[in-house]
């Protein structure tokens, strides 16, 4: 055949090495498909590990426990003991470290998360204690009266 | 050679080149079954124990480094309120970050406006005509109730089939991750989730979602959200392990999942779902 019908090809065959070529320095080593083939595991193994490398910052009640034993205490028995610290108080990372101090929320809208009255049937929230918050005491922060600890009405 | 000849050969080449070496090697499910026969995440949400006081949706974004401010969020609550007349009210403003600390609901008379803004936990109170909200009497309430979303971990994750660079990916253990230096953000995993679970992280340009916490459950820990719950509506399990309580109360209870019909196969399951749930 006659070369004017080669060389294209040639020009194509160039084309697919040089590309080939960028795709070997540009793709990690650790691409692969994974276990579930190429429709949902095509990817970087690397990466699983860097998700999991991720920083946890809510450290949950029992990292709490190791220095604030006292405050823990006074919780036994209440209903708030159901919530976390770290859920009234921020999240607690590296403290006492980095943040130093946490940031405390102590905002009447914190209490009404869950104490606004809301008669709704089919859900547990009918079962709190609710308030209609535009009657009682508008504009009054909750942890004036009430102590978020042991918010039982008979030790007020 | 004739010109019919090299047209055929050039054909037959090129459907031969086209052919990866893997695409010949036959595999059999069973054995990608077994490869990890120990583990596999879950998600159970109680929507009768769920209160709507969005410390879930506070912890995780402060957990997961999503701008506390920014209208996205990798989980959020919703409200239901259906009334005696069949009317369906559905709102979660602020992704239910704040909670929902006030009777008066989104009552916007579009809804296929408020599915697609209410997914991404854009129903803001600030942003939306004051006339859109009403208090409905409580005699009125046939049922009301809360349902926590986040990402459903499908088994066939549609967002992961649309992804043209290999950025999104499912683990081996269930949980669809992505990869962030990875991700070109095209957005086309955003379009192609059902459940409008993804979103464009603000900060990282790249999309972003839940992962149930990957850095949490691979340590042992229990995801933030789940921590967060006062009241266990949010619990995370194995599903391959039968002592699991998740595992346990999968089996035996009355349970449902989103949008079955799709065909992903999701992994979060919900006791006390009903038909206006989507």
């Amino acid at each position: 055949m006659k070369n004017h019908v080669w060389r294209p090809l040639f020009v194509v065959l160039g084309l697919v090495a040089v590309i080939l070529l960028v795709r070997l320095f540009i793709v990690p080593d650790d691409f692969s498909v994974g276990e579930r083939g190429y429709m949902y595991g095509y990817h970087r193994l690397g990466n699983e590990q860097e998700w999991k490398d991720f920083k946890t910052k809510f450290r949950t009640s029992t990292y709490c426990n190791d220095c604030h034993e006292e405050k823990m205490a006074e919780r036994v028995g209440s209903p708030h003991a159901l919530i976390e610290c770290e859920n009234c108080h921020g999240l607690a990372g590296d403290h006492p470290d980095n943040p130093e101090k946490l940031t405390l929320d102590r905002s009447r809208e914190l209490c009404l998360r869950c104490h606004t009255r809301l008669a709704y049937p089919s859900s547990q929230r009918k079962d709190l204690a609710g308030i209609d918050p535009q009657e009682h005491n508008p504009g009054d922060a909750c942890v004036d009266c009430h102590n978020p600890h042991r918010p039982n009405l008979e030790e007020m | 050679m004739k010109r019919r000849d090299f047209l055929k050969n050039t054909m037959i080449a090129v459907a031969g080149a086209s052919i990866p070496l893997s695409a010949l090697e036959m595999i059999d499910p069973r054995e990608l079954f077994a490869a990890h026969p120990e583990l596999r995440w879950v998600f159970l949400a109680d929507t009768y124990k769920c209160v709507g006081c969005g410390f879930c949706v506070k912890a995780c974004k402060v957990e997961n480094d999503t701008p506390y401010d920014a209208n996205v969020s990798r989980t959020w609550v919703e409200r239901y309120v259906i009334t005696k007349s069949g009317e369906v009210h559905i709102d979660s403003p602020k992704a239910a970050r704040d909670g929902f600390i006030a009777a008066d609901i989104y009552k916007g008379q579009n809804p296929l406006a408020l599915e697609v803004d209410f997914a991404h936990g854009r129903v803001d109170k600030t942003s939306v005509p004051k006339g859109e909200f009403a208090s409905i009497p409580e005699e009125d309430i046939a049922q009301a109730f809360f349902v926590p979303k986040l990402c459903n971990q499908c088994e066939n994750p549609a967002c992961v089939q649309v992804c043209p660079v290999g950025a999104t990916y499912q683990a081996p253990d269930g949980v669809v991750l992505i990869d962030r230096t990875w991700c070109i953000g095209c957005g086309y995993c955003i379009m192609g989730c059902p459940y409008g679970v993804r979103f464009f992280h603000p900060v990282y340009k790249v999309a972003e979602k839940c992962n149930f916490c990957y850095h949490r459950i691979s340590k042992g820990l229990k995801t933030a959200c789940a921590t967060a719950c006062p009241f266990g509506a949010r619990q995370i399990g194995n599903i391959r392990d039968p002592n699991d309580p998740v595992t346990k109360a999968i089996m035996s209870e009355r349970i449902g999942v989103l949008k079955d019909e799709y065909g992903t196969k999701p992994q979060v399951f919900y006791i006390g779902l009903n038909k206006e749930v989507r």
